[in-house]
């Protein structure tokens, strides 16, 4: 398999990209193909490990090593097989995702991890090239039909699996467009739209019905379920956490998601009716040091804004593993994005008090302090005090809250479908089962689990879809990421 | 206690017994009758009492006796007495009987003795009890010691000679042993018959060799006399008293075992049918059969079925060589008159496969004979006053040398025939080419034997599998990515069978949630200890593939229709020629084909329809006259399954043995299911005789078809290939067991059933091992449909094989017990120290409610007492004395993960073991803060590589590796790039020169062997304990308690499962047993032996908790073994890359910039071990246990899980694993007592007291010394006291000069370090300068022997064997092996025997006259210059690794000045004519230069 000494021949490498002033100009992706030499050669890098860790890494279970074996050996068809055995997106995840494998990969010990998500997007954007990646719909037909609430990345990926076991599947959106957050929360720049429309395209094709600006429990009964055999929750975490400070009601104040949805609208040529949000010339403040944060300081920059800070509550992360951190967990490590090399002043362990605003009740600066943190004996971060005098004002006219989500939205839909909640607000099932507490109805994604990664959102789609096949035939050929499809 | 009594109780089976012995006779060439034969034969038999061996009751020995003629004149005026009336000589029988002791029992045996001969129209003349002398026996042997009678009978009038009056005999002999199982079954067991003859007469009994003579005053009597006397000393692994496993039998002795014994009894029941002789009525054969009684030992088997051979007509040495045939497969210069005969035999007997010597005699013949491979010894001498000795040993029988004729040692697959008649010696040629005249046995074979490729073309062609088709069969028959990938690849590009590292950790088969191939649940057996395995690629010569598919007949008769049958190669066929077979019509051979499958409907019972219905259909084939069943599964649809070919062959198979047509047919399979070696395998050992696997071929077309396999090859070298590597993985898979042939290998049924029900099994797989139950044929059947409907689920959704996940962790594959949560929680503990991280890791593992992967993770503790403090249980660093990790060598290794894991052992005061990659020296010196890298286990393995007398002082326990868990029974090699200059220093190799590791021990045979190498180990350094290592098998409990009775101080039970190195990947997952069944066994066979208290019991395997080691502790373990879970401590990740050397975290790798990757440190090791530690500690708290002591074998603290359901687990039955078995003698259930090694009147104690100048101040010392056979291992321990004083540099040369006269035991100078110097006047037997290091060694005749050196033997077999440096001159032949593995001694040898110099890796050896067959097989290194005088060399030589060069100025040097020294020391006339003449025979001599290492020296000269 592979290069057995590839490993310790070849460096790590990525893509070029597109120089941050030229990138500014559009929103469209900037980074390069890999030729197909450099890819053969990143693909030489893997070990085929004994234990491939990266395959454990993985929420969806990739079976990393042999799809880049099947890379290193040119055979495209076979390494997009293996991908979609696992993934039915690997075009999104190719894209967007923090890649648990890389940080998994045995390589990692002591060198540089394979660069395991760009051949991943590369088998997938070759597979369509070559035309692999198609619609394969299916024959027979169960005579089942399951209603999938939300098409975000779960329950896209629900919608795709449940369509194999042919069984009568059907979307619904209450945006415009299918893709959830992928569509409206990720900046084009990071996934052109496009991508979206390819997928829904071939899924369209294999029978999926879409009904968009569907939102059930407003616009559309939640009685109108009751003709699915079968119903699957996966709407989303969608409430975002609040800053509640002083000013926090002047303009200028926005929830992150406000300011890009709108933005991916405008690209995606989408209507909109909110008021427009421009970070245009503005000093732009960015509360929150996560990936959401990043995609507002990339989405002001391409706006032009005049200056663009980024706030982080905890302090700077390290720039390597530490003790509390080995190897193969995910670290928190001080994360550069893209959006940040295109310019971006960050700080760390700074606290917002108050956003101040003018006479006209529009945001004009924000009082910070910065904070000092206790460490416990392993170094890390428990508790924090504000660092006496240093509280001082900032000029900014524009303030996005990227903080992220607590919940799904409780009124409407749930509400009427009567489904228990947990502790925390997300619709309660417990993972491998995803059964809510109301009969026939099943819960996936962050409106499960809580916020969390796109590659979880696809992984607890595809599993809820296998236990929603089990519940409606008894028994599933579907796979699932620990198991082999049964067929006893 | 009777063996019924002790039947199947736990993991005991009387089956597992082996024996091993001494063997010999004493004969008057002409037939002269004396006392004197009678007493010599006796005094042989005692001087060969080491052979032997006794229990825990020292004078209850194995068995003994002794083989006579009838003593006339003595039993004459013994009955007269008695008022019997004996005839003349040869007109009255003599049956030698065991009885009950029973009065009343007594007297009805006698009845029906009376009884049985009155039917037979046999006049019964009376009884005379035969007078014994019990003092002195052991109270086990007296516990079971028969009463002994003679009783005679009259020949009848009409019967004209003693051939025909012993067949009557026979029948008489048969007929008794079936009244006394139908009338008498109370006595059955102490019922026997050790001879009835009216030629000759057998004592003895469970006796030691010296009870034999007082035992039996008879012998004593000068009036008994004899022309022969065939003496047995047995040593046996059993473990219960039996007199009548005693030997000699009726025909023969026989030291050695019959490996194939299921197989060949299969055969021979198979035939029976179809049986009949001109010899016996129909009525005398109706008594006969079923002529081999079951449950009797191989070697009795062997016996009775020589017995109806020879009574039916054949000859004696006929039915010997039909029986053990030599090598002649493949030998393209033998005589084809001899090949022929041997060939026309094959197709009606198979070998009877297994070392063997063997003495025979039907009292006016007497011969002995070796099996091809030769592996026990067996010498001889012809006296000037017609006298023959034949024994085990040389010098046992002492004779004066003056008087000596010829002496000799019996050769490989050689027979020797001694006609006291006809007064002469016949010999193998002799004999060979007079049985191959006497048929035409080459025109009957020209004329009937059928050729596969001479058959015409198919009458259709074969079926041809679309891409789509493939792959649907392969989902059906379970083909999975890592099969596809990872096997069938591999071996279609290559040839050759794929390796993998790491051992496995996944579940068994019968543990596992993913659907199983069938044959997963069959372990394969391999050699241990009893028997050797045989290396299949150095000595392919000995091993065959051939077959024949048809009729075997009659075997009674010479019939030359016996050999119309199908004749193939080896016994895989190619889809074409299938097609040819299947419509093969020669007018009287036919072929039918039947369709193995069952309705795919789920009910219960539909798998028993499919079965009975090929079963019948077979019959009704096999009665219509068809000589070939082809067994195909490509018959089935989505509504019929397939029946898994293993099961449909082996039920058919005995379908037909049970009604008698077996003999009748082939069958051939030709089945989807069959891809790896080991399915072969399994269906080949359960009956299959030839195999199609279509799929795997129609795969390997799809994947060039494809591309997929991306080779010029095309797709018929891509088949040839494949097939070679199955051809190379089954004779790997026959030689692990030390069988040599296909045809023995044959029905063999040598695998251990695991995870199946025993109703299945004894119906389907009759006679298999199968231990703890489990799956019934309805969850087999539930197996195949699992992945029958992925085949034929209508809807395709992938084109992808499920992962698989054997070989490496998959997610959706197979489940291990390291995987990434494991793996990560053990490392993150071991380096911070946590233990609260350590016992997550540890529920990982432990916890199998979710899924089961052990056995033992299906136990629980059964808590009897309320819980102690865990103050009370004995600390932490008691218990981690108890530690050792696990074999690894120094070059499988990084030195940073072998000197870690030695330091860390150091500090815990536990043990780290060498591998069996020596030790550099710079390791024994202590660091300076206080650490040492010294491993305190040394161990040594087939290859002892640095093995010297200085390595073996400097251990604290020596380990002899007789198996490893990974690949038991298999060899290694390690590849010259590998072989640095470090790894070849302390290996005393050359950098860049391959080495390889042999399959055996080639000092280790058999038990006795074994018993010689740990006196020789307790000689080299007496403090160590010796460690005997085995791998856990069915009968390992057996040779456990073999090797206790061989004094071993240790004996380890190692799992199949662990394993660090690189091994063949079917070796891995397929050979061998789990621990728990082991150990377990061990420890019950020794309890009920009462040896265990002698021993300490170890194991390792996989262990990686707490919880892991006070289950192995219940179960008898009182010491553990860590080896991967202490790497995984270190670094390792479980890459199972160690056979790449890219291992990146520097573990296993000798590549300088990875090594320097590791991070491990001694303190993460110390960690594990004290976490492990604690975890025990606190179970013992737990079940109320103070000390290790306390607990071991305490298995009524474990129960089975009460809340496991699961279909599969469910069915497993594993009381037998917590049987706890009595303990009659009260004695400990762990080890308290000590061995007693015998060590205190060897000659070396004497020697020492000479040496003592020598020792103390480099003094030269002078001394001579008279020896004989018993006279073991001399030199070794004053090499020990060399080598504590002076290391590794010894003493100057020629410090201890020493002089030995006489016929020196085993192993002369072995180990014998630098500054000795050994001359020796007389003989030596086996093992001459085993492991030399440094000394110095010649061997010459007495000065008033009449021999001529280089025309006799005057050293044993496997001379030289692990030498390092040192010289040795041998003036005379050697035997078999001369100079096997050595590595750097000298050596001059006037003839040498079969397989000389394999092995070599350094040294020279100068060998002045004829080599045997396989002269440098495996020759890596050193030079070897032969004197070719006949010009024969070069056909005896193995060339595959060396060239055959001229001499050059260098070589002509360094011969002439060896010819000078070897002169000075042996005063060899030979040498003295070949110097003297040089310039003439200089041009005579061959060199003999390993082509590897004459590349490195050649690099090394361009360098220079």
């Amino acid at each position: 398999m592979g290069k057995v000494t590839g490993f310790k021949e070849f460096e790590r490498k990525l893509p070029t990209k597109d120089a941050p002033q030229e990138r500014l100009k559009n929103y469209k992706e900037f980074v390069h193909s890999f030729s197909e030499e450099e890819l053969n050669t990143q693909a030489a890098r893997c070990m085929n490990c004994g234990i491939p860790f990266c395959h454990s890494g993985c929420p969806l279970g990739n079976v990393i090593p042999e799809f880049n074996d099947a890379v290193y050996d040119g055979k495209w068809e076979d390494a997009f097989e293996i991908l979609s055995s696992t993934n039915n997106f690997p075009e999104f995840t190719g894209r967007i995702c923090p890649a648990p494998c890389e940080s998994a990969c045995v390589l990692g010990i002591n060198r540089s991890p394979v660069a395991i998500e760009e051949i991943e997007k590369h088998i997938a954007e070759i597979a369509y090239q070559k035309g692999f990646a198609k619609a394969k719909p299916v024959t027979l037909k169960t005579g089942k039909a399951v209603a999938v609430i939300g098409a975000g990345p779960a329950g896209l990926a629900a919608a795709a699996q449940l369509i194999k076991v042919g069984h009568e599947v059907t979307v619904y959106e209450r945006d415009d467009k299918p893709g959830g957050l992928l569509r409206y929360g990720i900046p084009d720049f990071k996934l052109e739209k496009w991508v979206i429309d390819r997928r829904v395209e071939l899924m369209k094709q294999e029978g999926v019905i879409f009904k968009c600006n569907a939102e059930v429990g407003v616009n559309v009964p939640a009685e109108e379920l009751k003709s699915f055999d079968a119903v699957v929750l996966t709407g989303g975490s969608t409430i975002p956490r609040n800053l509640n400070i002083p000013g926090r009601e002047l303009n200028g104040v926005h929830f992150a998601m406000e300011f890009l949805k709108q933005q991916n609208k405008r690209v995606g040529e989408s209507t909109y009716q909110e008021e427009d949000i421009l970070a245009t010339g503005k000093n732009v403040l960015v509360i929150g040091g996560g990936d959401t944060g990043s995609d507002c300081v990339g989405t002001s920059n391409r706006q032009d804004a005049k200056t663009v800070a980024q706030f982080e509550l905890m302090p700077k992360p390290p720039g390597q593993r530490t003790e509390t951190m080995p190897w193969p967990l995910y670290p928190m490590l001080l994360k550069t994005t893209s959006s940040h090399e295109e310019g971006c002043e960050r700080f760390w362990s700074i606290s917002t008090k108050a956003f101040i605003g003018d006479d006209k009740g529009n945001l004009k600066g924000a009082l910070i302090v910065d904070l000092a943190w206790e460490t416990d004996t392993m170094g890390r971060p428990v508790k924090f005090a504000e660092v006496p005098g240093s509280e001082r004002e900032i000029p900014c006219e524009l303030a996005l809250l990227a903080m992220g989500f607590l919940h799904p939205q409780h009124e409407g839909l749930l509400k009427q479908l009567g489904v228990e909640l947990d502790a925390r607000g997300n619709v309660n099932a417990k993972e491998g089962n995803y059964k809510t507490t109301v009969d026939n109805v099943f819960v996936a994604g962050d409106m499960r689990r809580g916020q969390s990664l796109v590659v979880w959102a696809i992984s607890e789609g595809r599993e809820c879809a296998k236990k929603v096949d089990e519940y409606l035939m008894g028994a599933s050929t579907l796979e699932s990421k620990d198991s082999i499809a049964e067929y006893a | 206690m009777t063996v019924e009594d002790m039947e199947e109780q736990g993991l005991y089976r009387s089956d597992f017994e082996h024996d091993a012995c001494g063997v010999g006779f004493v004969a008057h060439l002409k037939g002269l009758k004396s006392h004197r034969q009678v007493q010599d034969a006796l005094t042989m038999l005692e001087n060969m009492e080491h052979r032997g061996a006794c229990g825990c009751d020292e004078e209850s020995g194995d068995g003994a006796g002794i083989m006579i003629q009838i003593p006339h004149e003595f039993l004459w005026e013994e009955c007269s007495k008695l008022d019997i009336m004996l005839g003349e000589p040869g007109y009255y029988g003599v049956g030698m009987t065991f009885l009950p002791k029973d009065k009343v029992l007594n007297e009805k045996c006698i009845d029906l003795i009376k009884d049985a001969a009155r039917q037979l129209n046999l006049n019964f003349l009376g009884i005379r009890n035969v007078p014994v002398t019990p003092d002195g026996v052991g109270v086990t042997a007296l516990s079971a010691e028969p009463f002994i009678i003679q009783f005679f009978l009259e020949r009848p009038k009409g019967i004209r000679n003693t051939a025909d009056f012993d067949r009557k005999l026979f029948v008489l002999r048969r007929l008794l042993v079936k009244k006394v199982k139908e009338e008498l079954p109370e006595v059955n067991e102490q019922f026997y018959i050790p001879s009835l003859s009216s030629t000759t007469v057998i004592y003895k009994g469970q006796l030691t060799t010296y009870q034999v003579r007082s035992y039996f005053s008879d012998l004593s009597d000068e009036r008994v006399m004899s022309a022969f006397g065939l003496v047995h000393s047995r040593f046996s692994t059993n473990t219960f008293p039996s007199w009548k496993l005693a030997q000699p039998f009726r025909v023969v002795a026989h030291n050695g075992e019959i490996n194939t014994l299921t197989g060949n009894l299969n055969r021979f029941y198979a035939g029976l049918r179809s049986i009949s002789s001109p010899y016996f009525s129909d009525e005398e054969l109706e008594i006969l059969l079923p002529v081999v009684d079951p449950g009797l030992s191989d070697s009795a088997s062997l016996d009775n079925v020589v017995e109806l051979l020879l009574h039916s007509g054949r000859s004696l040495p006929h039915v010997m060589l039909m029986l053990v045939p030599e090598a002649w497969d493949g030998n393209s210069s033998m005589d084809p008159l001899r090949k022929a005969f041997y060939e026309y035999h094959a197709t009606i007997m198979e070998p009877w496969d297994g070392p063997a010597a063997l003495c025979f005699t039907n009292g006016s013949t007497i011969g002995a004979m070796l099996d091809r491979n030769g592996l026990r010894p067996l010498r001889y001498a012809v006296t000037n006053d017609d006298r023959v000795v034949v024994a085990s040993e040389a010098g046992a029988l002492p004779i004066d040398e003056q008087t000596i004729i010829k002496k000799g040692r019996q050769q490989p697959g050689k027979i020797f025939l001694v006609d006291m008649e006809k007064g002469e010696i016949l010999s193998d040629a002799d004999i060979k080419h007079e049985l191959a005249s006497k048929q035409p046995y080459g025109d009957w074979l020209e004329q009937y034997k059928i050729n596969i490729k001479d058959l015409a073309d198919p009458r259709v062609t074969f079926t041809y599998l679309s891409k789509e088709s493939v792959f649907k069969y392969q989902q059906t028959f379970g083909y999975s990515r890592e099969d596809v990938e990872g096997i069938l690849i591999p071996m279609a590009l290559d040839g050759k069978e794929p390796i993998g590292s790491m051992g496995t950790d996944v579940p068994l088969a019968v543990l596992s949630e993913h659907p199983q191939h069938l044959s997963s649940y069959f372990k394969q057996y391999f050699a241990q200890v009893t028997n050797p395995p045989i290396d299949p690629i150095r000595e392919r010569l000995v091993m065959s593939l051939s077959t024949f598919i048809g009729n075997s007949g009659n075997i009674l008769d010479e019939d030359k229709m016996h050999c119309h049958c199908v004749a193939l190669e080896h016994p895989i066929v190619t889809s074409r020629d299938l097609e040819k077979l299947r419509s093969i019509d020669t007018g009287i051979f036919q072929a039918k084909t039947l369709q193995t499958y069952f309705k795919a409907d789920g009910r219960s019972g539909s798998l028993e329809d499919g079965l009975a219905r090929l079963c019948r259909y077979a019959e009704d084939a096999v009665r219509d006259g068809f000589e070939v069943l082809i067994l195909s599964d490509r018959a089935i649809d989505s509504q019929h399954a397939a029946i898994p070919s293993l099961l449909a062959v082996s039920a058919v198979h005995h379908h037909l043995i049970k009604t008698g047509y077996r003999g009748a047919v082939g069958l051939v399979v030709e089945a989807g299911d069959v891809w790896e070696v080991h399915h072969f395998a399994c269906l080949l050992a359960f009956g299959a005789t030839a195999i199609n696997p279509y799929m795997a071929l129609a795969s390997i077309r799809t994947l060039k078809e494809e591309g997929v396999i991306d080779t010029t090859l095309t797709w018929p070298e891509l088949s040839k290939n494949y097939v070679k590597a199955i051809c190379g993985g089954l004779l790997k898979i026959f030689s692990k067991m030390g069988i040599s042939t296909l045809q023995s290998y044959n029905g063999a049924q040598i695998f251990e059933v695991l995870g199946i029900h025993k109703d299945v099994v004894d119906k389907y797989f009759c006679g298999a091992v199968s231990r703890i139950g489990g799956l019934g044929l309805d969850d087999i059947a539930r197996e195949v449909l699992s992945k029958h409907h992925r085949g034929f689920n209508s809807e395709k959704k992938t084109s992808l094989l499920p992962e698989g996940g054997l070989y490496q962790w998959r997610r959706r594959g197979e489940a291990h017990l390291f995987n990434p949560s494991t793996v990560h929680l053990l490392q993150q503990a071991c380096r911070t120290g946590d233990y609260d991280v350590y016992k997550q890791y540890a529920s990982h593992i432990n916890n199998q409610k979710e899924r089961m992967y052990t056995l033992r993770g299906l136990f629980d503790f059964a808590k009897h007492r309320s819980p102690i403090s865990i103050e009370e249980v004995e600390p932490a660093e008691n218990i981690m004395k108890r530690f050792a990790t696990g074999a690894m060598s120094f070059g499988s290794i990084s030195h940073e993960a072998h000197s870690t894991l030695a330091i860390a052992m150091n500090r815990i005061g536990g043990k780290s073991n060498t591998g069996e990659g020596g030790e550099d020296e710079m390791r024994y010196k202590v660091l300076p803060n206080g650490d040492s890298m010294r491993s305190a286990i040394k161990q040594i393995a087939s290859a002892r590589f640095g093995v010297t007398s200085h390595y073996l002082t400097q251990a604290d326990e020596l380990q002899i590796k007789m198996a490893q868990g990974a690949k038991p029974g298999e060899g290694g090699q390690l590849p010259g790039h590998k072989v640095d200059e470090w790894i070849a220093r302390v290996r005393h190799a050359t950098p860049g020169v391959g080495l390889i590791s042999p399959p055996p021990h080639h000092d280790i045979y058999s038990i006795e062997d074994l018993k010689q190498l740990i006196f020789d180990l307790k000689n080299a350094n007496r403090e160590a304990r010796i460690n005997v290592k085995l791998v856990s098998k069915a009968g390992v409990g057996t040779i456990a308690a073999g090797v206790a009775k061989a004094h071993a101080d240790v004996i380890l039970i190692a799992g199949y499962d662990g394993g660090t190195g690189a091994s063949p990947i079917s070796s891995i997952k397929h050979a061998g047993l789990p621990w728990e069944l082991g150990l377990a066994e061990a420890q019950q066979t020794l309890v009920k032996n009462q040896l265990r208290s002698r021993v300490v019991l170890q194991t390792d395997g996989q262990l990686k908790t707490g919880r892991d080691l006070a289950i192995a502790a219940l179960l008898g373990a009182e010491e553990w073994g860590v080896a991967t879970a202490a790497l995984v401590a270190g670094g390792c990740i479980m890459m199972r890359k160690c056979h790449l050397n890219t291992c990146p975290v520097g573990v296993a790798t000798q590549d300088p910039e990875l090594r320097k990757l590791f991070t491990g440190k001694p303190e993460d090791i110390v960690y594990l071990f004290r976490f492990l530690a604690e975890e025990l500690r606190e179970i013992m708290a737990s079940l109320g246990f103070k000390t290790i002591n306390d607990m071991v074998g305490r298995t009524q603290f474990l129960k089975v899980r009460e809340d496991i359901n699961h279909w599969k687990v469910n069915k497993l039955d594993l009381s037998g694993i917590l049987y706890a078995p009595q303990n009659p003698s009260g004695k400990s259930l762990y080890q308290t007592e000590s061995q007693d090694h015998g060590m205190d009147m060897i000659l070396d104690w004497g020697m020492l007291k000479q040496a003592g100048k020598a020792l103390e101040g480099r003094t030269p010392v002078f001394g001579t010394f008279h020896v004989k056979n018993t006279d073991r291992t001399i030199g070794t321990l004053l090499s020990n006291e060399v080598s504590k004083i002076y290391g590794s540099e010894g003493l100057p040369d020629n410090t201890i000069n020493f002089k030995f006269i006489g016929s020196a035991g085993q192993s002369f100078g072995a180990f014998a370090a630098k500054g000795l110097s050994f001359e020796l006047a007389g003989e030596a037997n086996d093992y001459v300068g085993k492991g030399l290091s440094g000394a110095q060694l010649s061997i010459y005749p007495v000065g008033d022997s009449q021999l001529v050196p280089h025309e006799n033997i005057i050293i044993g077999n496997v001379a030289l064997y692990g030498a390092t440096s040192g010289h040795l001159f041998v003036c005379g032949q050697a035997g078999e092996r001369f100079a096997v593995r050595n590595s750097g001694a000298t050596t001059v040898v006037e003839g040498v025997g079969d397989h000389g110099c394999e092995y070599m890796t350094g040294g020279r050896a100068l060998i002045l006259g004829e080599t045997g067959r396989n002269f440098a097989a495996g020759m890596s290194g050193g030079i070897a210059w032969v004197y070719d005088i006949n010009g024969t060399f070069k056909d005896r030589c193995n060339l595959e690794m060396v060239d055959l060069d001229p001499l050059d100025a260098e070589d002509e040097t360094q011969i002439t000045n060896l010819l000078k020294r070897h002169i000075n020391l042996t005063n060899s006339t030979s040498a003295t004519n070949i110097l003297s003449n040089w310039k003439n025979e200089r041009s005579l001599f061959i060199k003999v230069f390993p082509k590897e290492y004459k590349r490195v020296l050649q690099a090394k000269l361009v360098e220079a």
